[in-house]
């Protein structure tokens, strides 16, 4: 109830009261009606409240290749609920109140028309679960313009670079940063020769060029570079077709795939020409999070998560959990709802989030990236966690992943 | 070639000395000490190992159930209590016979608890429920369970018996439980990730681990504020491997150790000045400690090397490593 309501209903008890004309009565009412009025004024201004909004658009399955993992509908949504809870067990004991409203826009519906209407307005705090070409929209709006959007999808190095939005905040590793990991890793096992295989999507061009970088970076050779066609001819099937296209006259320690869809990539292991790990966006991955991960607590969220949500927690999950945990943590330290004081501290030397990862999280300054460390998984084990041991850096060893303040092309205070 | 042989040739008459002079300090320990017993959680082997220190050899291993993490001793020594966290109870065994003579219900997932100094009262971490559930020992009841922050660890008792200490890993936070009506009376927000807490004798003070800031907190009982933070570094190794989680303190109020994890050190603190004096190389993942009963030795277990360390305090040295089985966990001494 809030205090106006309170308020009211004294008033309108007291207004009959007045007509029995007993003066006692009058005075205790008076008495109960400033109590109650002074016990509810404390009350309001001992909670503080923040309130959370969650923008997504219901999905459609892709088509993949194996039946044997099902479509997740719900991906994000769930690691965003147990953050809140998670909030709110702190919450009530600092006097804080954390709420998450959902806004699911459906496939035929129109997301800038719900975030003009129902969000921008009530909320400050966003967190965003949408491919990058609505996110940057959504951040172009006049009404974002003193908001904060949480960008729990995206991987674009380009919104992290040229494309940076001052008001946004990704929680996902870009790929820059996975690629980073997975160069590293290479490098420490000595397999310096790469064969990169690249698929015919954007996503794939853009995951190939994160790869390239990274060879450039570390030393490392790309002996050949390739495009994997789909095409329906009859003849071709992947034990024939993956030898003959994994068949070149260089030598070659890995083969590097680009397939973030999954329409072609685990077709490779197993039937290369030459016997050659995969790795990349199959085979050993660079993941924010792995169900086989279980060091540094990671145990507990993710018995906490299945017990929820009746499965593993998703990269997505991990990031809306971090992402209404960063302003949990904000609010829980500064004491205060204010944007731009929690936005001030989120940015700042002194935020350390718990990730589950070992480091603390920390927000880049420079392009607002989430640094934190990139778990490389096979399906059943965790290989190891980026950044690898050897690689270092001045400040903290999790910058040797992705674009470092020099290297940025993001002008953030714009 | 020759130098290898000759490195052999060191390393055997080093591991001679070291024997000899194990000997000559048993032998010189037995005329003065009385034996004590240390037991040891082995959170894989589903066992207890018990050791005696002063030979330095591991007695045996016995089966205790599954996962065994926290383990205590009654304040009279006969009993000791054994969370053994995949079975959601507290096992009671019999520290002579070593036979299991009762169960208390502990809620789920029990991992750390801390008994009152009376040993009547045991309190547990549950920490998926984020609750503390008090168990009355004798009748083997929940009395109560309490709502905590997400993740609470650590947990302990003043000495004084007035506060029951709850860190909780997620929040963050160091709550003061009456230990009277065992509800919170305040809370106090410490660096990320609190993991240990230990009272000095005098319960004047609360010391509390954070092992994300690879920390340590001393916290005023009077007032529940901070007065000092320390950082722990180590030369060689880098900050997020320091990761502090068991403290203990000495009776007399003069020294602190702090077990700092994956850094395989232990940090040995002036109580007076808060200054960290010296750091000792143990086994890998140090966790938890305990001290001798006459406080002139202390044990630490050793997670992923499998081990114990036995240090020895007066010279500051680690005398021993000694192998006890898969993932020791939990360490308590009987006099």
């Amino acid at each position: 109830m809030n205090p106006l309501e309170l308020l009211n209903m004294n008033f309108y008890y007291y207004q009959p009261m007045r007509s029995n004309n007993s003066t006692l009565q009058v005075l205790v009412v008076f008495y109960l009606f400033f109590q109650l009025v002074n016990v509810n004024l404390v009350y309001a201004k001992s909670k503080q409240i923040i309130d959370i909004a969650y923008l997504t658009q219901e999905q459609i399955a892709p088509p993949q290749l194996s039946n044997a993992e099902p479509f997740i509908k719900n991906k994000g949504i769930i690691g965003a609920e147990l953050g809140i809870d998670d909030d709110n067990t702190t919450g009530e004991f600092t006097g804080q109140q954390f709420n998450l409203k959902k806004f699911i826009v459906p496939l035929d519906g129109n997301i800038t028309d719900t975030f003009n209407k129902a969000i921008s307005h009530h909320f400050q705090y966003v967190i965003v679960n949408l491919p990058a070409t609505q996110l940057t929209q959504l951040a172009d709006l006049p009404a974002t313009k003193d908001l904060l959007l949480l960008d729990v999808a995206t991987m674009d190095d380009a919104l992290r670079n040229e494309q940076c939005r001052n008001n946004v905040l990704h929680l996902l590793p870009s790929r820059a940063m996975r690629a980073d990991a997975l160069a590293q890793y290479m490098m420490k096992k000595r397999w310096d020769k790469w064969f990169l295989v690249v698929g015919s999507t954007q996503e794939d061009r853009l995951f190939a060029e994160a790869i390239r970088r990274a060879a450039k970076r570390f030393g490392m050779k790309i002996i050949a570079d390739k495009t994997w066609e789909h095409t329906f001819d009859a003849r071709r099937t992947e034990q024939s077709d993956v030898a003959v296209f994994t068949q070149i006259d260089d030598a070659y320690d890995v083969v590097v795939v680009a397939d973030e869809q999954g329409q072609f990539g685990e077709y490779l292991d197993y039937r290369t020409w030459n016997p050659r790990p995969v790795i990349g966006t199959q085979g050993l991955m660079a993941t924010a999070w792995h169900k086989t991960h279980e060091q540094w607590g990671a145990i507990q969220i993710q018995n906490r998560f299945k017990e929820k949500a009746g499965r593993w927690m998703e990269e997505q999950d991990y990031a809306a959990y971090l992402a209404t945990r960063a302003l949990g943590e904000a609010t829980t330290r500064t004491k205060s709802n204010d944007i731009k004081q929690l936005k001030a501290y989120i940015l700042s030397d002194a935020f350390a989030l718990q990730g589950y990862k070992g480091n603390p999280l920390s927000f880049r300054t420079w392009d607002g990236q989430l640094r934190q460390p990139i778990l490389l998984a096979a399906p059943k084990s965790l290989v190891a966690v980026a950044p690898i041991e050897g690689f270092l850096h001045p400040k903290t060893e999790l910058d040797t992943l992705g674009y470092d303040q020099p290297e940025t092309q993001c002008k953030w205070d714009k | 070639m020759l130098l290898k042989k000759k490195n052999v040739d060191n390393l055997q008459a080093d591991s001679i000395l070291r024997k000899l002079s194990g000997l000559l300090l048993t032998l010189a320990l037995t005329g003065t000490v009385q034996a004590e017993t240390v037991f040891v959680t082995l959170e894989k082997d589903n066992a207890l190992a018990i050791v005696d220190p002063l030979a330095g050899k591991l007695l045996k291993t016995v089966a205790v159930g599954q996962r065994p993490r926290g383990i205590a001793i009654s304040p009279d020594n006969k009993l000791l209590y054994v969370a053994t966290s995949d079975e959601n109870t507290i096992k009671i065994i019999n520290a002579e016979t070593l036979k299991e003579v009762g169960k208390l219900p502990s809620g789920e997932d029990p991992e750390t608890f801390a008994l009152n100094p009376k040993g009547d009262i045991l309190y547990v971490s549950n920490e998926d429920d984020s609750l503390v559930t008090v168990i009355d020992i004798a009748k083997k009841k929940i009395i109560k369970q309490i709502k905590v922050g997400v993740e609470p660890e650590g947990i302990t008792v003043s000495p004084d018996n007035n506060w029951l200490i709850s860190a909780s890993e997620t929040t963050n936070m160091v709550h003061w439980i009456d230990t009277k009506t065992n509800t919170i009376i305040e809370n106090t927000l410490v660096d990320p990730r609190p993991r240990a807490a230990s009272f000095t004798a005098d319960s004047q003070q609360l010391w509390v681990t954070s092992e994300m800031a690879g920390s340590l907190m001393i916290l005023d009982t009077k007032t529940k504020q901070i007065i000092k933070t320390l950082k722990f570094e180590v030369q060689g190794v880098t900050a997020d491997k320091i990761q502090p989680v068991g403290v203990v303190i000495d009776k007399a109020g003069n020294k602190g150790y702090v077990a700092l994890g994956p850094a395989n050190r232990v940090a040995i603190v002036n109580a007076k000045t808060f200054a960290v004096e010296k750091v000792l190389l143990v086994g890998q993942r140090v966790w938890n400690l305990a001290f001798s009963p006459d406080q002139k030795r202390l044990y630490t277990t050793n997670g992923t090397s499998n081990d114990i360390s036995i240090i020895d305090l007066e010279s500051q040295t680690v005398t021993q490593s000694l192998g006890v089985g898969n993932y020791p966990w939990g360490v308590t001494v009987k006099p």
